[in-house]
């Protein structure tokens, strides 16, 4: 895999490229560890992410599976379950509607139903988020759907040293782990990665950027364009403090609440539908802890509550928050 | 006399000894003794809820004879008390399931007869139809994957559970793979209210194996003795690298599906008490005593030691104590993250 | 220059057998071959210039597709089709206009520019609004087919389609299963094109013929050459004849093969042979049944050029028109959520 290095100690390297160095770390060192999804083996993914693991692995621990989501992650159960630690790949979020009662209903609740004596150690990658002129069935979010379920853990990684830390981390973890990648992120984000292998526990947020003036959390790909409107923002004499949640549950709680007792105005931005989304729980949970640390109404800058953006480009482009309206919102509000 | 010779000769036991056919038997009086008990404590208030497996004595006796305790995997249903038993649980875990003490291997979570057992090999799994057969395959991907011969997954199902989506999925993947697995479907005629011929349009499921491109076959779930020969077949194959199997043993499920359901709104006396006449509990007694595999004192004596043991589980597993609230909080994840904090 | 003789066999003589065809259906049933590949052609090449995001393909389809439409009856029989099926839309009477407005996704288009390119929607015309979920479309089919009968409309069919990679999922086993046991009037027309993205048939089942499982769940089930459009005509003619006669339903395979990747999205040579593929297109069913209507008589050699001449300029006019056509407005995202006017996003 060629990637060029600006260092010894790090890689350069886009989300893509991330996902596919960690996976293929993954298989050589675990040799319980399999892949399974559709287009996964002879394809190496759509994305290209599993490129060649078939020829170097073998089709035993890199599954071509048929059309069918609900067995998918049924049988990655199984797997772990019985000793293996099995990845399964839905190939777009927007199909990983089959799968729901596996996800939620069984791999949630196998520890907890059988008292600890069944585990499983699951992880279940998908592509979300739009931007890509996806329409209704390549653009969907769906972390609001799962984060609401005890049992489930929930990563979100929006750069590629984030990406690879969290992604040994949820292929570590002893439970089930939906592991979710924005795909207009995929070749667009370039960072540095530390070679070696290296974890990011679960639940901890990243403060991309310090400020005074307001606390914007996101998550996904709107929080590059969030850091790129607040470091505009610089230049108009605003400050404003940029938190990368990273880890949708368990979510770093006293990240958020430091920062606002700091700036004391809290901006949420998310991709997905607002009514229910993510900034939901946050809102709640900040108005719960920190009320008197706040000098404005929480805000959520969100995609409106319509069913999918549309595929023809004004019906994605509204649906889409652009950084141009991120910077409008965090202007209103450190000036309220 | 040579006539009890010819009648003895005449019983096609598939190799078993005459241990094994009065194992057989025991199991299925357990069976239906365990089953009853459950149904009695919840007429007495005792316990919420039960489940009835009248019928399937035969059919789970017989598929516990071939399995390798030790060995294989079982990944059963909610039906399946006689399996587990046949297994190696005992009448005592059974009890403290239908109790929901905290002894119980689920700690008292789980629904009557939703059974795990690591020691025993029996899969935890929930109440939703089907969702158990992927794991099962998936388990016995991981059995082949590291080249563990010798070793298959038994899973069951009934007749309804056949319609479900992940049915077919599994079915499939099991055949494209070759994996060790045998699926065994425990055709009683009835999905709660719902007969067979509202279930499916060709009611002999075994048929379906052609189209998953493996074998099929279906055999009579009141004979045990058949009933072991069919899953032994499809066991041996699968543990030798042979794949995976469609059986289908019909059987009839004589109660109500649980304690909540009322039978007689949805089929009449008639028909159960036709049925009646197969019930292969007394069949399998008759034809151990006409083939002098045992006396009738020594089936009089073996039903009494079954009640004996029923009753000996019944009061320690009641004795047990319920788990305690506290005990709502653990087990959510490995670990000490808490997130209900 | 064609080699057969300048004489055309007479129409009587059994040289092939067109089910009862008449020479003007069978050259209309080629038309919609033409225009298939011609659209499809249209499509990557337009994505090539940069103009639209993406097309899918489904060079390898027309036979089944041309045949399967000329026995759906249009105003009556109800179409729930799946992403490949431009040839099946266009046989039911939508346009190459209609289909180029989706592939560039304006507002004039069924779905006012919301959907992927090839999810058609037309009461008018019977075909129904689907999604790129493959196997969703099939228990509405079986829930469409079951309206008919339920309403006792005996002239009535649904006819519904999907690849060999669908017949895994589990909703296309518990579509068969209902649609079984009820006896309801539907055709499954499964397009068994030997790919599923880059997942070959021997990866997604272990036995290669799909129509067997059909006696599996006691419906009727048989296999036809997917290539041959005449064949496939027949084999969808009786499907949905026995189905509005109250017959139940069928399952039909038409083995047929995917010439070209999935979509333009897709590089099938990082999963296929180019040997594979070259050798298979010997059975390209376009050119294939020009050659067998031309030396049946049915049509002749200038008359076929004529023909996709025409068929060019249609799709050029067409596109020029569709390209010309504005997109939708960005407050159209905010149309027909509810059918009361709720706008749950101003709660």
């Amino acid at each position: 895999m060629a990637v060029s290095s600006t260092s010894a100690a790090s890689t350069l390297m886009n989300n893509v490229e991330a996902v596919r160095a960690t996976l293929y770390e993954a298989m050589k060192n675990d040799d319980r560890t399999v892949i399974l999804g559709e287009d996964v083996g002879a394809r190496g993914n759509v994305f290209l992410i599993t490129k060649d693991f078939i020829g170097e692995f073998g089709e035993r621990r890199v599954i071509d599976t048929p059309i069918a989501e609900a067995s998918i992650v049924g049988i990655a159960v199984g797997m772990a379950m019985e000793g293996l630690r099995p990845i399964a790949e839905i190939q777009f979020a927007d199909f990983i509607y089959p799968a729901f009662n596996q996800i939620v209903g069984e791999a949630a609740k196998i520890r907890y139903r059988s008292n600890g004596e069944y585990t499983c150690p699951l992880v279940i990658r998908t592509p979300y988020g739009g931007g890509v002129r996806g329409a209704l069935s390549h653009s969907v979010c769906v972390e609001a759907l799962f984060y609401h379920v005890p049992g489930l853990k929930i990563v979100a990684p929006s750069f590629p040293a984030d990406v690879k830390g969290l992604l040994n981390a949820a292929i570590d973890d002893p439970d089930p782990v939906l592991f979710l990648e924005h795909k207009k992120t995929y070749r667009l984000i370039k960072g540095e990665v530390p070679d070696g292998h290296y974890t990011i526990p679960l639940g901890k947020a990243n403060v991309l950027k310090q400020g005074t003036q307001l606390s914007v959390v996101s998550y996904g790909l709107y929080v590059h364009w969030a850091l790129e409107a607040a470091q505009n923002l610089e230049a108009e004499g605003l400050s404003v403090e940029v938190i990368d949640l990273r880890s949708i549950r368990p979510m770093d709680k006293s990240a958020i609440l430091q920062s606002v007792e700091k700036t004391r105005k809290l901006l949420i931005v998310h991709e997905d539908n607002k009514f229910g989304g993510i900034g939901a729980e946050i809102s709640a949970m900040v108005a719960e802890e920190a009320l008197f640390h706040l000098d404005a109404p929480i805000r959520r800058l969100c995609a409106p509550d319509v069913p999918a953006m549309g595929y023809a480009l004004p019906l994605e482009e509204e649906y889409m928050s652009s950084p141009a309206e991120m910077a409008q919102a965090m202007r209103d509000m450190v000036r309220f | 006399m040579a006539k009890t010779d010819t009648k003895t000769a005449s019983l096609d036991r598939h190799g078993l000894s005459d241990d094994q056919l009065r194992e057989i038997l025991r199991n299925m009086l357990l069976q239906r003794q365990l089953d009853n008990r459950g149904f009695q404590l919840n007429r007495q208030g005792k316990v919420p809820f039960a489940l009835g497996s009248e019928g399937h004595e035969a059919l789970q006796a017989g598929a516990a004879m071939a399995f390798h305790r030790g060995r294989d995997v079982l990944a059963p249903y909610y039906r399946d008390l006689g399996l587990a038993v046949g297994i190696g649980l005992s009448p005592y875990e059974i009890m403290l399931s239908i109790f929901a003490r905290a002894e119980d291997h689920n700690g008292g979570r789980q629904f009557p007869n939703h059974y795990s057992s690591k020691r025993a090999g029996l899969m935890s799994f929930s109440s939703i139809l089907a969702a158990h057969i992927p794991h099962a395959v998936g388990a016995a991907y991981a059995l082949k994957y590291r080249g563990e011969s010798d070793r298959a997954v038994l899973c069951t199902c009934g007749d309804g559970t056949t319609s479900e989506g992940e049915w077919h999925e599994s079915m499939n993947f099991a055949a494209i793979h070759k994996l060790p697995f045998v699926m065994l479907v425990e055709n009683n005629q009835w999905a709660i209210s719902t007969p067979l011929s509202k279930q499916m349009a060709q009611p002999e499921i075994w048929k379906r194996a052609a189209g998953y491109g493996m074998p099929g076959r279906r055999f009579n779930g009141f004979d045990p003795l058949e009933t072991y020969d069919a899953v032994n077949e499809a066991m041996d194959r699968a543990r030798s690298g042979g794949g995976p199997s469609l059986i289908e043993g019909t059987c009839y499920r004589y109660l109500a599906h649980s304690t909540d359901d009322n039978d007689m709104t949805y089929r009449t006396r008639e028909e159960v008490r036709e049925e009646r006449k197969n019930d292969p509990v007394p069949r399998f007694e008759a034809i151990l005593i006409e083939h002098g595999v045992m006396s009738a004192q020594d089936v009089e004596a073996m039903r009494k030691d079954v009640l004996r043991e029923t009753n000996e589980a019944t009061d320690a597993a009641e004795a047990m104590p319920y788990p305690q609230a506290a005990d709502l909080y653990t087990h959510v994840y490995e670990g000490a993250w808490q997130p209900w904090q | 220059m064609a080699t057969q003789s300048k004489t055309p066999l007479k129409k009587d003589e059994p040289s092939f057998e067109r089910h009862g065809l008449t020479d003007e259906r069978l050259v209309a049933m080629w038309r919609i071959m033409v225009t298939h590949r011609t659209l499809e052609s249209r499509g990557f090449a337009l994505n090539r210039q940069g103009k639209i995001p993406f097309a899918s393909a489904g060079e390898g389809h027309e036979a089944v597709q041309a045949g399967a439409a000329m026995a759906f009856e249009r105003g009556k029989d109800v179409l729930v089709p799946y992403y490949r099926d431009v040839g099946l839309a266009l046989g039911a009477g939508l346009t190459p206009y209609e289909v180029l407005l989706s592939l560039f996704g304006r507002a004039e288009d069924h779905s006012g520019g919301r959907q992927f390119p090839h999810h058609y929607a037309s009461r008018r015309l019977g075909i129904q609004t689907i999604s790129s979920v493959i196997a969703a479309q099939l228990p509405h089919a079986v829930g469409t087919a079951y309206a008919m009968r339920y309403r006792g409309e005996r002239e009535r069919a649904v006819l519904t389609t999907f690849g060999d990679g669908c017949t895994s999922e589990g909703e296309w086993h518990e579509s068969l299963n209902f649609a079984a046991v009820h006896r309801l009037p539907v055709v499954f027309l499964c397009e068994n094109n030997e790919w599923a993205i880059s997942t070959p048939l021997t990866r997604q089942m272990a036995q290669p013929d799909v129509y067997i499982r059909a006696a599996g769940y006691g419906i009727d089930g048989a296999a036809v050459d997917g290539m041959d459009p005449i064949a496939c005509y027949a084999a969808v003619k009786r499907g949905l004849e026995r189905a509005r006669s109250g017959e139940g339903p069928a399952l039909v395979e038409a083995k047929c093969y995917r010439f070209l990747s999935h979509t333009t999205d897709d590089d099938d040579r990082t999963y296929r042979s180019r040997e594979e593929v070259e050798a298979r297109r010997k059975d390209d069913p376009v050119p294939g049944f020009e050659r067998t209507l031309i030396a049946n008589g049915v049509i002749s050699a200038e008359a076929a050029e004529a023909l996709k001449r025409s068929v060019l300029e249609e799709i050029n006019a067409a596109t020029d028109r569709a390209e010309s056509m504005p997109y939708p407005l960005p407050q159209d995202l905010f149309d027909r959520v509810y059918a009361d006017g709720w706008q749950p996003w101003r709660s």
